[in-house]
């Protein structure tokens, strides 16, 4: 089968049955394992997270909050490269997801880390950028999870519904900056994390930038024509 | 003009070192995909080494609740960049370290320099096993059997001269045997330094072994620097040359995050790092935090070098 006519069948492949069930089942696989596992190195001593688990569980829950970011970014590139417009139906399914996670990893943050100290939550909110920036992000992932229902965008009108969750655009810079703040000097997986982003992005202002201009020619062939017929 | 560094053209070096950033940018890759960050679960689990060694050794300042921590932690939880800056990785790239044949030099203002031989260098110092508290710099912390000589004896040796203020200790520089220093993670080599007081001081230590067994390259074979009462990244690891200065020595952890880490990292828990607070820590093998303690429970043997000092400028 030559790269062409791969194309052509993945182009036209439609939306498998299992898809929806098997997404969900999916994402619930490593939330599954971060809280076995640290259950599991809490309670009876293993060493799935190695021997800081819980400073282990809360990265490996706030990686997982990027990626679930990523994936839903990804949709519409997808969309348009394969034409599989039924994957347009799941991104919210993804959304919600990277809200789960950011929720389990804050958790982790507060119940497990700081250990519900209020003091010195307050001190980390108020004095750590960091900290602040994280929780920003959280903040506003909540809105757009709140906002997330049918129901919702019916009451919030499509155009103010738009509006709101292009927030998600910002929140993944705050993820970013986040995630830049809290390593200590090996930058390496936050400028990975930072180029995916900048390159889903990128996409989304190349595609902007094609249309306008195929618009601006569309108009200004019309224009030509209509003053021909003048 | 032709401007040619002479450094810029090693092929021999460039090559391996571009497969090495070749093939972690892969491993990455799949990473941030999620692959592997989920099968990583396995080998972390099978991580034990069947039962531990016997601890050896006198306690030194340890609290009546503080036991070793368990030689699987103490080998495996390592931060030592020249191997990767995952806490896991050092035990994985050192494997293939050979830290014999070794030499140390022992230089500066010193009445008796000297390059010896690692064999020279311990055969007429006094080893002993002393069990110290380990509290690192990102709050967490252990209790450890270490093996070793004291730095004292060392200093002694070589006859500081009366100029000599300041101890600089640096690890081995070599990116084919470290992997880790063919990215500029830090400024290579990493350079550790200490007041001369500080390091003729009776706890100050050059470990050798751990558990009474030598030590494992990922815990800095063969000789590492132990300061009970300062954050672990005064420790300096597979040292190969100690210097006797007269002024302060630029120590690497200092020079990469200067409103991060100091020169002095006492313990301390009334000064916070800027990001996280340095009033508590988590013992490895613990859930619950437990307080940090002034001096890292050392007070009444190190405060006394400090006196006067304004220890939230001197850091």
């Amino acid at each position: 089968m030559t790269a062409n006519a791969f194309y052509v069948r993945l182009r036209a492949m439609r939306e498998p049955r299992w898809f929806g069930p098997a997404l969900i089942v999916g994402s619930c696989i490593p939330a599954a394992l971060a809280i076995g596992a640290l259950a599991s190195d809490i309670v009876g001593g293993t060493r799935f997270f190695g021997s800081n688990p819980v400073k282990e569980g809360e990265h490996f829950l706030g990686e997982w909050t990027l990626r679930f970011l990523i994936f839903t970014l990804s949709v519409t590139p997808l969309r348009q490269l394969l034409g599989w417009n039924w994957l347009a139906k799941h991104r919210r399914t993804l959304g919600l997801f990277a809200f789960g996670y950011v929720s389990l990893h804050w958790l982790t943050y507060a119940l497990l880390d700081v250990q519900l100290d209020w003091h010195d939550l307050m001190k980390d909110l108020l004095k750590r950028p960091y900290i602040y920036i994280g929780m920003i992000a959280m903040l506003l992932m909540a809105s757009l999870a709140i906002t997330s229902s049918k129901n919702m965008i019916r009451r919030l009108g499509g155009r103010r519904w738009n509006r709101l969750h292009n927030l998600i655009y910002v929140i993944c810079i705050l993820g970013v900056i986040h995630y830049f703040l809290a390593v200590k000097k090996d930058i390496e997986d936050p400028v990975l994390f930072a180029s995916i982003f900048a390159f889903l992005y990128a996409w989304r202002i190349w595609k902007w930038y094609t249309r306008r201009k195929a618009a601006a020619v569309t108009a200004a062939a019309i224009a030509t024509r209509t003053a021909i017929g003048a | 003009m032709l401007i040619r560094r002479p450094d810029a053209c090693k092929s021999s070096e460039i090559t391996p070192e571009q497969h090495y950033v070749g093939r972690r940018k892969f491993l990455a890759a799949a990473g941030v995909l999620g692959i592997g960050a989920v099968a990583g679960f396995v080998p972390n689990a099978c991580a034990q080494d069947g039962q531990d060694p016997q601890v050896l050794g006198k306690p030194y300042g340890l609290q009546k609740d503080d036991k070793p921590t368990p030689w699987t932690d103490v080998t495996t939880y390592n931060n030592f960049y020249e191997f990767g800056t995952g806490k896991g990785d050092p035990v994985e790239n050192a494997k293939a370290f050979k830290p014999r044949p070794w030499t140390v030099m022992v230089d500066g203002l010193v009445a008796k320099p000297a390059q010896y031989q690692l064999e020279d260098f311990l055969k007429p110092l006094v080893v002993e096993d002393r069990i110290y508290r380990h509290r690192c710099v990102e709050a967490w912390s252990m209790v450890v059997p270490w093996r070793g000589i004291m730095l004292a004896d060392v200093l002694k040796r070589a006859q500081p001269t009366s100029q000599a203020k300041f101890v600089e200790l640096t690890t081995l520089y070599d990116p084919q045997r470290m992997p880790g220093q063919q990215r500029s993670v830090l400024a290579w080599p990493y350079v550790e330094g200490l007041r001369l007081d500080e390091a003729m001081h009776p706890l100050t230590m050059l470990a050798t072994g751990v558990y009474g067994r030598d030590l494992p390259n990922q815990n800095g074979a063969p000789l590492h620097l132990i300061v009970p009462w300062k954050y672990g990244f005064k420790g300096v690891k597979s040292i190969v040359r100690i210097r006797l200065v007269d002024r302060q020595p630029k120590n690497s952890w200092n020079i990469s995050n200067p409103s991060e880490y100091g020169f002095y990292s006492n313990v301390n828990p009334e000064v916070d790092h800027p990001r996280w607070t340095q009033a508590k820590e988590r013992r490895i093998g613990e859930f619950f935090k437990r307080p940090t303690l002034m001096f890292n429970g050392y007070a009444e043997q190190v405060a006394a070098m400090y006196a006067g000092m304004d220890l939230r400028k001197n850091y």
